[in-house]
This record gives structure tokens, C-alpha cells and sequence, in this order.
């Protein structure tokens, strides 16, 4: 490998040869480039996917009652069920060790809204200090409800930007102005963005003063929970699961509803959601994988094509190399050390060319459930070298092969 | 040098089995330039082929310079090859995408003689057969002497003990095949031992002994007075 004039008889045949040599270089760069792009976008419908699901915090279980649909215990159905402060509290007692961040939340209703004399139709909603990490709503200007204004029953206000936007268009910062609503004002204390504009349409009030200034009594309209995030996925979804069961039991329990009525009770897990898509990703991660170790396989198939008849057409250099005394290593050696040298040089070109691409082009992608595309280094480096080996042993058998064929033999060819 | 005793080779046709040599006896002594006649089919290729380590032989002795030659691995018979002879053939055989002085330079890479060292000793060769101002064409742009006398010049290269040629006029018009056959007698005149394999009558009488063969047995050898080429060029 490291012989001198070997790699100087090398060059002088690549340099003679230059149709051949590129065409086959061409194979190999175009199998890898092709793999490369195939694994970069697998990845990059992985990250669109994982992008869309971090709307909410991806570890969020939300509880929605209903109206119980089946008899239970003595109970007709029909029934609505009224979540409590109280359920809440025990829910996050009893699981306590298992979550990170509750809410409850009401949803104001029969108010009037009004920002100078301007009439607003923004729904209200009463939430928890911990509401913004399970919404996962990110403050552009102020801050949101804090644990002080939940305690006090702050008469602050946390507005969307989409609010900001349509409403506060003639103040530098609706930061500090009031809104009034019905008849009480509220300070503006923070704007919120989200990735849905849908959602920005809200206006949240501390939990506490939706209840006491709204008449809401104890109620609830919904509970919210984020659990702790884990490293591993699996074990993230079987948290969730369990999470989720002992929620759902103890609110059946205390709300006399039957384990089997569906509609009486949801509750809804982000995690199993994202395991169903994670489930997709990972099959199209697979299919692209299959798809392009095929390419591979054509990529190799083609080198030893062309290994094949590079070997044909030098039989007879080949036959007056070992007339002049050559052996068969030597020629054995001088055939791979030419594929090995074009594979590997065209193999990572292929590899470089590819990944420009990916890191240029890939940022600017912008397309639905497709979101920087991009490959691990190490993989694809990998599997140039897997194609680099199966190139040389694809060239090893012709080559062997020629070089066993005596020499008259292979001198008689035209 | 060359020794030959009883020397036997057939060819497995299908079912039938071709006796080509069906033993030769055969001395070559340093210095000689033999001539070796027979019509096609008469096994004289086979013999040269046999005596190039190209071919096995069935049975028999082969002694070159000394050196039993019997049961070679390939890369004995390869080193053999390297080291004690030089070969000329009817189509020449020069690698086509190498200039005359590389193609004259390639025995020597088998040598593992060093690059430049090589390119010199190349050019020295070159020169000797009159082609030193060809040294960085291609075979493709050489008449067929012109490839000839570089196929000559690099089985000289090597400095081999025997030069072995098939048919090395075969290929010639008959001008061209004087100069050629000029070039083989200066060669041997300085004491090389060279072994021309061919039909030709004229050719032959060129060499200094001929021997002839027929269905794979000698059947004449003799010493003869050689015609020089030179007065034909």
C-alpha cells in the first residue's frame, strides 16, 4: 500500500484511463449521494415530527370530563361531571412524585371584555402559574402568572400576540395598559407566542381570581399535567401510561363513574400520541435505510460491473505484465489498489458533496413534517468505508481471476 | 543453457487427448542463435511456450542455465520468467496506453529497479534499437518495426540469459523483417542466446543452426552458415 512506484504505475494507469476511471468513480459517488440525501431527509421528517408535537410539552396529560353515557352504580347517564379545586388537589398530591407541572382551568363565560372602548371577543381563561410550561407558551414581552398573583388573585392579564397585534397596534407595549373585564380592570403583565395562531387568541387570569371575581365557585373545567421528562422514550411513554390510568381511576372513583364509559371522562396523553408517530418515523427511517442500502447494493453490483470489465479489457496487459514477470499478487494487487484508490476517493466525494447539500440546502427547507433535514457524520462516513470493502472484494474475484489465467491464455486475447 | 530431455505436452481436446511433443531432445548452448522451423501444427509454439515458462510440460527435463524448471508455483515460474528471459512475439504486445520508453522501462519495475534508474537503462535500449527520439510515443503512433524493435528493446532490458522469439517477423513485410532480424544477429553478436521460433525459410537461414520440427518430434538439427541481414537493409 505504501510502495511508491506502485502508486506511481497507479496513476500512470488512472491518468491513461481517465473515461474508465470516472465512470466508475461516478457509480460509487452517485450511490453514496443518493444514500446520503435519502437518510438525511428520514431524519428530517423525524425532526418535522418531533417539532410538531413540541407545541405542548411533550410529556403533557390533559384530564376533560364529559357527560357519563352508562349506567353505574344507581346513576343514570346523561350525568355531566364538574371537576373541583378539590380534584385537582388530591390528583396532585396522590401523584405528587410523578409530575413536574399541574394546572387546572376554567374557561370564563358570560363576560364582557373591553380595552379603552374597544369591544374584545378573546376568550378568558383562568389557569396556574405552571400552565405556561405545560402549554409550553413562550413570553415575548413581561412574564406570566406567578405563584404571587395565584396566591393574591392578582387582577393581571397575559394576552397572546395575535391580541397584541389586532389590539394594542397604538401603544409601543400593551405591557402595563388594562383591559377591563366585566367592569374590573386588569393589568396586562405579558404576551405569550405560540406556534398556532389559534391559540394566541386567549386571555389568561389567574386560576384563583376567575373563581372569585367570575363566580366560579370550586370549579374546573379541565386539568393539566406535565411529568418529568426521561432520557428514554420508552420508559417516557410507560410514565405517561401510568400516569394516565391512575388519574383516570381516581377521578372515575370520586365522580362515581363506570371504567368502561368513555365519553364521562378523557384523558389525553401527548406521549402516546407521539409514540404513534414516533412508531411512523421509525418505519420510514427503516424504509429509507432499505431504499438506500439497495442503492448501495446497485452502487456495488456496478463496481465490480466495471471492475468485470476493466479486468477483460487488460487480459491481455495483464498476460504481457506476467510475461514480463510480474506475479500474480502483484497483478491482484495492482487491480484492487486501483479500485480501492478510485472508490475511496470518489466515495467520499460522493460523502462531501452530499452533506454540502444537506447543510445548505437543509436549513432552508420549509415544508410540513419536514424539518432540517440533516446526517450523522459517523453513519455515513460508516458506510463508505462498508462500500469502499465491498467494492474491493467485488473487484477481488475478477481480479483473482486474471490473474490465474496463464499467460498464453490471456496473450491469445483480441 | 538450455537443456531439454525427453520432453512430452498434450492438449486435452474433449475426449481426445492432441500429443503435440512427443519427445524432444534439444541442447542450446550460450552464444547460439537457433532457428526453430516447422509447419503450423508441428508443436514449435508449444516448445517456445514450454521453454518461456508460459506452459507446463507433462513429463521430461528442462534445465535452464543450470536451474531445473519443474513444478513452478506461479510466482516462481513469474520470477523465473523475470530474471532469465526475454520474450519478442508476432503481435509485439506492448501495453497501449504506455509510451515506448515506459513499455521498454516495465521488466525493470518487475526488478524493482528504481523509477529513474529504470527510465535510464530504458532509454539506453532505446537507443540501442534506433529509437531514442520515439521514446514518448505511444505503441499506436510506431510502425509495426518501430513497435517490434521496442518489443526487442524491452525484452533486452531485463538483460535476460535467453531471448525468446515467436514468429518475430510474422507480422512484417519482408524490408522490415531484415532490419528486425539485423537487430536480433547484433544482438546475439554480442554473445546473447536467442531462440527464433519460425516458418520462414530466409528467416531461418539468418540463425546460426536450425532445427526443425515435425508432428512434435525433431527431425533435423543443423549448424548452418549464416546470412547477415545487414544486406538486404
Amino acid at each position: 500500500m505504501f510502495d511508491l512506484e506502485r502508486w506511481q504505475e497507479i496513476f500512470d494507469t488512472i491518468r491513461k484511463n481517465k473515461l474508465r476511471t470516472f465512470l466508475t468513480g461516478l457509480s460509487v459517488a452517485s450511490g453514496i449521494f443518493i444514500l446520503v440525501i435519502l437518510l438525511g431527509f428520514g431524519q428530517g421528517m423525524r425532526n418535522g415530527i418531533e417539532h410538531e408535537f413540541k407545541e405542548d410539552a411533550s410529556t403533557s396529560v390533559w384530564v376533560w370530563p364529559g357527560v357519563t353515557s352508562k349506567e353505574y352504580k344507581g346513576l343514570n347517564p346523561g350525568r355531566r361531571i364538574q371537576l373541583v379545586n378539590e380534584n385537582f388537589d388530591n390528583a396532585s398530591s396522590m401523584f405528587k412524585s410523578d409530575i413536574e407541572y399541574g394546572s387546572s382551568r376554567i374557561f370564563v363565560r358570560g363576560i364582557s371584555v373591553n380595552y379603552g372602548k374597544e369591544a374584545l371577543i378573546y376568550g378568558v381563561q383562568g389557569v396556574a402559574a405552571d400552565f405556561q410550561f405545560i402549554e409550553n407558551a413562550s413570553m415575548i414581552e413581561g412574564r406570566f402568572i406567578n405563584y404571587q398573583d395565584e396566591v393574591a388573585a392578582g387582577k393581571v392579564a397575559i394576552i397572546g400576540n395575535k391580541i397584541k397585534k389586532d389590539v394594542f397596534h397604538e401603544v409601543d407595549s400593551p405591557i402595563g395598559e388594562f383591559i377591563d373585564i366585566s367592569g374590573i380592570p386588569f393589568k396586562v403583565i405579558g404576551v405569550f407566542k405560540e406556534m398556532e395562531e389559534r391559540e394566541e387568541e386567549r386571555i389568561y387570569i389567574p386560576i384563583t381570581t376567575a373563581q372569585k371575581a367570575f363566580n366560579g365557585g370550586n370549579r374546573v373545567n379541565n386539568m393539566s399535567f406535565a411529568l418529568p421528562p426521561v432520557e428514554n422514550f420508552d420508559q417516557a411513554v410507560a410514565q405517561a401510561i401510568n400516569f394516565k390510568n391512575g388519574v383516570k381511576e381516581y377521578i372515575q372513583q370520586v365522580h362515581t363513574i363506570s371504567p368502561e364509559d368513555n365519553s364521562a371522562l378523557e384523558v389525553w396523553s401527548a406521549m402516546e400520541e407521539a409514540k404513534r408517530y414516533y412508531g411512523l418515523t421509525n418505519n420510514i427511517k427503516l424504509f429509507f435505510w432499505f431504499v438506500g442500502i439497495c442503492t448501495i447494493i446497485a452502487g456495488v453490483v456496478g463496481v465490480s460491473n466495471i471492475m468485470m470489465i476493466v479486468v477483460k479489457e487488460r487480459t491481455r496487459e495483464i498476460g504481457i505484465r506476467k510475461a514480463l514477470g510480474a506475479k500474480p499478487w502483484s497483478i491482484i494487487g495492482m487491480i484492487l489498489h486501483e479500485a480501492i484508490f478510485v472508490t475511496a476517493i470518489s466515495g467520499f466525494s460522493g460523502l462531501i458533496f452530499s452533506m454540502a447539500l444537506l447543510e445548505l440546502v437543509g436549513p432552508n427547507i420549509e415544508v410540513d413534517y419536514v424539518l432540517n433535514p440533516s446526517v450523522n457524520f459517523n453513519v455515513a462516513f460508516s458506510t463508505v468505508i462498508v462500500l469502499i470493502i465491498a467494492g474491493t472484494l467485488a473487484g477481488f474475484v475478477p481480479a483473482y481471476r486474471a490473474a490465474k489465467v496463464k499467460v498464453i491464455e490471456s496473450l491469445r486475447d483480441e | 543453457m538450455i537443456e531439454i530431455k525427453d520432453l512430452h505436452k498434450s492438449y486435452k481436446m474433449g475426449s481426445n487427448s492432441l500429443h503435440v511433443l512427443k519427445g524432444i531432445n534439444f541442447k542450446v548452448e550460450e552464444g547460439e542463435l537457433v532457428a526453430i522451423m516447422g509447419s503450423s501444427g508441428s508443436g514449435k509454439s508449444t516448445l517456445l511456450n514450454i521453454l518461456g515458462m508460459l506452459d507446463g510440460a507433462d513429463s521430461g527435463e528442462y534445465n535452464l542455465d543450470g536451474v531445473p524448471i519443474k513444478n513452478l508455483s506461479e510466482t516462481k515460474a513469474a520470477q523465473y520468467r523475470n530474471k532469465f528471459l526475454g520474450f519478442i512475439f508476432q503481435s509485439f504486445n506492448l501495453i497501449n496506453y504506455k509510451s515506448a520508453l515506459e513499455n521498454v522501462a516495465l521488466p525493470l519495475y518487475y526488478q524493482k529497479v528504481p523509477r529513474k534508474e529504470r527510465q535510464e537503462k530504458a532509454m539506453k535500449y532505446l537507443e540501442r534499437v534506433g529509437l531514442k527520439p520515439w521514446a514518448s510515443h505511444l505503441p499506436s503512433e510506431l510502425s509495426g518495426g518501430q513497435k517490434q524493435r521496442v518489443a526487442i528493446a524491452r525484452a533486452m532490458a531485463a538483460e535476460p540469459k535467453v531471448l525468446l522469439a515467436d514468429e518475430p517477423t510474422g507480422a512484417l513485410d519482408s524490408t522490415t523483417s531484415y532490419e528486425v532480424m539485423d537487430l536480433i544477429q547484433k544482438i546475439n553478436d554480442e554473445g546473447n542466446t536467442i531462440l527464433v521460433v519460425t516458418h520462414e525459410e530466409d528467416i531461418a537461414h539468418m540463425c546460426k543452426r536450425i532445427v526443425h520440427l515435425k508432428d512434435g518430434v525433431i527431425v533435423e538439427d543443423k549448424k548452418i552458415e549464416q546470412v547477415r541481414a545487414e544486406q538486404y537493409v
